[in-house]
């Protein structure tokens, strides 16, 4: 399980433990956390649960090629520490998280 | 419009999306929302994808925590079924014979399989997939080595396909029409995923009609028969010839029903109390000429907002229901999407290079860009809704 912190645009914070085998989109969308879509439910094609990572210990997987054209689409600008959060797993190593939510994701 | 109840009938995808629409547009009345289901609603798609081959379990299909309905006040009743609707008295009749009685009624309630109208296809080894119950049998079917046919090369048929070829499975595909998802999909497409399935081992054939399914009355299946005598083993059989808007409770309650509930531009049925979204609901649409229905996760999300801002906001500044249709499905390690409303283009042209296995065909009618399939190239797909947004919204505004 890991607790995350989902930063809003206007300087609002969500804070949930999400448990692992989850994945940083789905645990925001399983709550109802505004900011985040993900249009295709965590099938890595629509682009549309975009996050910065601001704080993270643990190593997340690289981006892969699929990924890396979708951050190139994304609806808010890409920058060096965005992801797509349905990439982002849960595990038991992961025990906190800060992530940013962009301006807008679709 | 604060005090007057809505209810939702149908806990899909497009129903769990209204309940949570109508909290996010700031409607503080009660909502309840109704499913037959026993489960809270959750994520279909992966039914016939990652939960089929073991890579996610029910649990991780839940669309919202159990905390999410009581945080937002919503009534949610699963395992639930409805009778009829009380027009007259603007009440909906459960089985149980209690009554929601509601100011603004929402349909939501999604499509059923097509059935097999030949002989032998009401046998246990012949399984269809819609719900997570249906894809639990199948799955545990599965954990054996079978031989299995899939009727149908459309969208969930040749999902389940992929899923149990990739695991092992001995597969083969009998379809009526001359080339897989040919009511979906242009020509290239066509031949690009009968390709894949081909290279994978799955055998295809087409222009077949079943004419019975073979098997012992209490044992396992034994063939399925194709009209010509030909005859094709198997352990298990998945119909996947499409499905049928599930639209008796609108019928009975003599609202207007053509190929699914007939709604305007705002998702209003013929009872302008009544809205219907999602499978079930026949839609009038810019990006096409005839009143479509669509089967997608898309179309019942953006239904279900459209009609929750509608009533939120009692019909002020409503906005008509104009989004991008779009739909996706994943084929072993492929992934087609298409954007706008394909069929019935007269024209195509080819971008990228389908040998490489990444490419775009994109319809035209007439001058008209109507959509855009790709496979491999998510980037040109969501290029492709923007532009299909873009000229939607100056076709609206003329």
């Amino acid at each position: 399980m890991a607790t995350i912190t989902y930063r809003h645009p206007d300087g609002s914070t969500t804070v949930l433990d999400v448990p692992s085998g989850s994945n940083v989109m789905r645990g925001a969308l399983a709550n109802g956390v505004d900011g985040i879509e993900g249009e295709c439910g965590g099938d890595g094609i629509c682009a549309t649960c975009h996050v910065y990572i601001e704080q993270c210990p643990v190593a997340f997987p690289p981006v892969d090629e699929n990924e890396d054209e979708l951050l190139d689409c994304t609806a808010s600008p890409r920058r060096d520490n965005s992801r797509l959060s349905c990439q982002l797993p849960i595990t038991d190593e992961l025990s906190t998280l800060v992530v940013l939510l962009p301006e807008k994701q679709v | 419009m604060a005090g007057s109840p809505i209810v939702i009938v149908g806990a899909g995808q497009g129903g769990m999306q209204a309940a949570a629409s109508l909290r996010d547009a700031g409607f503080d009345g009660p909502v309840t929302l109704v499913g037959a289901e026993p489960q809270p609603p959750y994520d279909r798609p992966p039914l016939s994808k990652q939960y089929l081959n073991g890579e996610v379990d029910a649990a991780a299909l839940a669309l919202r925590t159990p905390a999410f309905y009581q945080n937002q006040d919503i009534d949610l009743r699963v395992d639930t079924r409805v009778a009829g609707i009380d027009r007259a008295n603007a009440a909906v009749v459960l089985d149980s014979g209690a009554r929601l009685p509601y100011e603004r009624l929402i349909l939501a309630t999604g499509s059923i399989p097509r059935r097999l109208p030949v002989p032998g296809a009401d046998h246990p080894g012949v399984l269809v997939l819609r719900t997570l119950a249906q894809a639990r049998v199948l799955r545990d079917r599965l954990a054996a080595p079978r031989r299995v046919v899939v009727i149908g090369a459309g969208f969930t048929g040749l999902e389940v396909a992929a899923a149990a070829r990739s695991a092992g499975h001995e597969v083969t595909v009998i379809e009526a029409l001359d080339r897989v998802l040919a009511r979906a999909v242009s020509v290239p497409v066509s031949e690009h995923v009968t390709r894949l399935h081909r290279g994978r081992g799955v055998d295809i054939r087409f222009g077949r009609q079943v004419e019975a399914i073979e098997g012992e009355a209490d044992g396992p299946l034994r063939a399925v028969r194709l009209a010509g005598g030909e005859s094709v083993p198997a352990d298990l059989v998945v119909v996947g010839i499409g499905v049928v808007p599930d639209t008796a409770l609108a019928a009975e309650a003599g609202l207007a029903v053509a190929n699914g509930v007939v709604v305007d531009a705002y998702l209003r049925t013929s009872d302008p109390a009544i809205h219907a979204i999602g499978d079930c609901a026949l839609f009038p649409s810019p990006f096409a000429d005839d009143p479509l229905r669509l089967e997608s996760v898309q179309n019942a999300v953006d239904q279900a907002k459209c009609a929750a801002e509608f009533i939120a906001k009692d019909g002020l500044a409503a906005r008509p229901y104009s989004a991008v249709p779009w739909f996706w499905t994943d084929q072993y390690s492929d992934k087609l999407q298409i954007a706008g409303i394909t069929t019935g283009h007269d024209r195509t042209e080819l971008a990228g290079d389908p040998e490489q296995g990444r490419f775009s065909v994109h319809c035209f009618r007439g001058e008209r860009l109507v959509g855009v399939e790709s496979i491999n190239r998510p980037a040109e797909h969501i290029k492709a809704r923007r532009q299909l947004a873009a000229a939607g919204t100056l076709a609206g505004a003329v």
